[in-house]
């Protein structure tokens, strides 16, 4: 479980230099990616990929999606509940295995309501990532 | 801000968001407020290591301005779903330019939504993200 803290949505949008108002004072909301700052923190937020050992140095973030279903803001209480949903290897454009692993994070706020989804792919290449 | 269902036409272009000259400062900054310590984002001799000429952007944060670019146009409370998909990488210097457009407009679960497709493209016009959006837009009247 994780509290979502005002200051860290504060701090957030000004890391990603975004000043529209909707991100402060009363009823902040969180950004829209702040979903991936939760995942970060929260137990069971990188969708269980931990226990695969996935080696960072060749690690690609192939694709993101964002499902929002409840408003997000400081003072709630988000439980996520993350999940490999898939895990598979193909052969590279330019010769190699590329592993392929595919999460889901469920986002439930204190209310029991599913508040969002993070679906996330990631691709482990088999030599140094290419520029 | 955000704009009503009727004010808005499939083929509308969002305003463009522009950052420019991302800083290695940018990159650690947002390090720190994702808790996304991956060093190829901040430490060089890693990033050397790992056969890059220097350290890279987070895609997170080039998707973050798309969103910027998204949530402008739409009210942050209004959107959906967002989807990207990370190209080519962002690196310290660049500037990133995030554009998108109207794509489809309906009615789906009691509400008005529109779809768009968005991008994000550096100053030689590479694209570093692509991607989508749902927005569910307040209907006038």
């Amino acid at each position: 479980m994780m509290r979502v803290e005002y200051g860290k949505v504060r701090e957030f949008a000004r890391a990603i230099k975004d000043a529209n108002p909707a991100y402060a004072g009363d009823g902040a909301l969180a950004p829209p990616t702040f979903l991936m700052t939760i995942a970060h923190w929260i137990e069971g937020g990188m969708g269980g990929t931990r226990s695969l050992k996935l080696d960072y140095r060749r690690l690609l973030h192939g694709e993101q999606e964002f499902e929002y279903l409840k408003p997000i803001r400081p003072g709630d209480v988000l439980t996520a509940r993350g999940r490999t949903k898939d895990v598979f290897e193909k052969e590279g454009k330019r010769g190699g295995k590329m592993l392929f692993v595919i999460t889901e994070t469920e986002f439930t706020n204190q209310r029991g309501e599913v508040a969002a989804y993070s679906r996330s792919t990631l691709i482990q290449t088999e030599g140094a990532v290419q520029g | 801000m955000a704009r009503f269902f009727q004010d808005v036409n499939e083929g509308d272009e969002l305003p463009p968001v522009v950052v420019e000259n991302l800083s290695r400062t940018d990159l650690v900054r947002y390090a720190g407020a994702s808790g996304d310590f991956n060093p190829i984002h901040h430490d060089e001799e890693f990033a050397h290591m790992a056969g890059q000429p220097s350290v890279f952007g987070h895609g997170m944060l080039t998707a973050a301005f798309v969103g910027r670019c998204v949530t402008d146009f739409v009210g942050p409370e209004n959107l959906r779903r967002f989807k990207v998909r990370f190209a080519t990488r962002v690196w310290p210097g660049d500037t990133i330019v995030s554009m998108g457009k109207v794509t489809r407009m309906y009615d789906a679960d009691g509400e008005r939504r529109i779809d768009g497709e968005v991008q994000a493209v550096n100053q030689k016009g590479d694209v570093a993200v692509s991607g989508s959006f749902t927005a569910a837009l307040p209907s006038r009247g």
